[in-house]
């Protein structure tokens, strides 16, 4: 029983970084539906920005907060350079444009801070949390920097007037620019808001994977299962999808014989498979009451 | 009174194919006018047009300003509001999410509690229904809501396609009511579309009709309604 308590803990923690993924990828998606293949390479560009920052002496907090400003402004960036000239381009121009990120922003941090592993240091500390062996400090700390970010989210989405005109961009763009709403520049600051969530997931699971350029690798992969699994539609799903595909993974790890750690990352895909093919929309894709 | 919006020698494309054929035509300040025609005649395509939602050539003024290379929502800014045809409704929204997004580039922010208000006074079914999705509502509750936040925007020209179409002869009776109150009360112009000229002629103060993307006729309502083409080709009788 304690085996499973622990592993349902810790799938909740990774559970966490899952949904902060999913929730840029699907905030990315609202905005100019397509997946960002490249929004795990911007998240590790991020960590290896606060590890910089860190190794010149600027203490943990103040360079997780340097960080998140500069992914926002990054996010918005590339958004203005690369495609927002791409806004009316066919899907395979957008697929390479995101390809070309990946390769770009993976080899830029590679050549500036070499492929070897490095640790990144947590907030948290690893002990115990609250005296007891199911969860260490950092995992807690995981699920506790998540739901602050979820409760802000919410905050800004349903009670902010900038919040309102980007949903509203989000669903109806030509109505939207007929109520006076700028929907480019919503784009452009979903973008900054995916990358700075990016960063955070970053930041939060490097202390576990420690940082090298290919560390989101799988980690965007479980995010995009957490966000088909959710609903492309929903940022309420994607989070949802990312805590259960994170308990669903280690639950598989621990519990079905030959799978262990290696074969983890095959349940992602197997789990996007199933959900596309049984419910396309997620459990919670967009169900719009309409009139008959 | 004096000329509010300017349109001349406006042309309009989908693609290849030339929608209008150089209209030309003005509305007073204060005025409601109608554009009157059949399908396809070019009415939406006309106030689209202004807010440059599609491509077109010509000048359009409003108050003395160029529209022609300003984006859409830099035109809704000016105050120009525009209830498109199917309304644009956010249907996944609250109605009363709908009516904020109507003020949402408003910068007094200060007073847009005041006019939520204003507007459940001109529709108090809105008022019963403020936090349902707007998706919910009847087609002719969805008109009003669509009507409701055009005027969020506080506008100086309100632009109305086809506000009749679809809905029950007894809601669009109503609904014109209150749009000629709006105008009377509320000072704000409206440029309106319509294909139930009866309707429109007895609203409006002046009419123009539209032929395959021209202006063939124009005049003060009672004109028109009274000219014996327009009456056998439009009000049938």
């Amino acid at each position: 029983m304690e085996l499973f308590t622990n592993q349902v803990l810790a799938g909740i923690a990774t559970g966490a970084i899952y949904a902060c993924m999913a929730l840029a990828v699907v905030m990315i998606y609202q905005a100019i539906d397509h997946l960002n293949f490249a929004q795990g390479e911007m998240a590790m560009f991020s960590t290896f920005i606060a590890w910089q920052l860190m190794q010149w002496g600027i203490p943990y907090w103040g360079a997780f907060a340097l960080t998140l400003i500069f992914s926002f402004v990054g996010g918005i960036v590339i958004e203005r350079a690369l495609f927002k000239p791409l806004a009316k381009a066919p899907v395979l121009t957008h697929v390479a444009g995101f390809i070309a990120l990946f390769a770009i922003i993976n080899s830029v941090a590679g050549l500036t801070w070499d492929f070897t592993i490095k640790q990144f240091p947590s907030p948290f500390g690893s002990s115990p949390f609250l005296g007891s062996q199911l969860i260490s400090t950092h995992q807690a700390g995981m699920i506790g920097v998540t739901l602050i970010l979820l409760v802000l989210l919410f905050i800004f989405f349903r009670y902010t007037r900038v919040g309102l005109a980007m949903r509203a961009a989000a669903t109806l763009p030509e109505s939207a620019r007929l109520v006076g709403i700028n929907t480019s520049w919503m784009i452009a600051l979903g973008w900054g808001m995916a990358a700075a969530i990016g960063s955070i997931a970053g930041m939060l699971i490097a202390p576990v994977v420690f940082l090298e350029p290919n560390m989101m690798g799988g980690v965007l992969i479980y995010g995009f299962a957490a966000a088909v699994v959710g609903g492309l539609t929903s940022p309420l799903g994607a989070v949802i999808g990312g805590f259960l595909v994170g308990v669903f993974e280690n639950l598989v790890g621990t519990y079905i014989p030959g799978v262990g750690n290696e074969l983890k990352l095959p349940i992602a895909l197997a789990l996007i498979i199933t959900v596309l093919v049984v419910k396309p929309n997620g459990l919670f894709g967009r169900t719009i009451v309409k009139r008959v | 009174m004096t000329a509010m919006l300017h349109v001349k020698d406006l042309r309009a494309y989908y693609g290849q194919v030339q929608a209008l054929h150089g209209l030309e035509f003005e509305l007073q300040e204060g005025s409601l006018t109608t554009l009157l025609g059949a399908n396809g005649a070019g009415k939406t395509t006309t106030l689209r047009s202004i807010c440059n939602m599609i491509r077109s050539t010509g000048s359009i003024e409003f108050e003395g300003k160029k529209l022609d290379n300003k984006s859409t929502e830099s035109i809704v800014r000016l105050g120009i509001a525009h209830v498109p045809q199917g309304r644009g409704t956010f249907t996944t929204m609250t109605v009363e999410e709908n009516l904020q997004l109507g003020a949402i580039s408003r910068k007094d922010t200060k007073t847009i509690g005041d006019d939520i208000e204003r507007m459940y006074a001109h529709f108090p079914v809105l008022k019963q229904r403020h936090t349902q999705q707007a998706g919910t509502l009847s087609g002719g509750e969805q008109q009003m809501l669509a009507v409701a936040r055009a005027l969020m925007l506080r506008p100086r020209l309100m632009l109305l396609d086809e506000p009749s179409f679809g809905l029950a002869p007894l809601i669009v009776r109503d609904l014109f009511k209150i749009l000629g109150k709006i105008n009377r009360e509320d000072k704000v112009s409206i440029l309106v579309v319509e294909q139930n000229a009866q309707l429109a002629l007895e609203l409006a103060d002046k009419a123009y009709v539209i032929e395959t993307g021209r202006i063939v006729m124009s005049g003060t309502a009672d004109e028109i309604a009274n000219n014996e083409d327009v009456r056998k080709s439009y009000l049938g009788y």
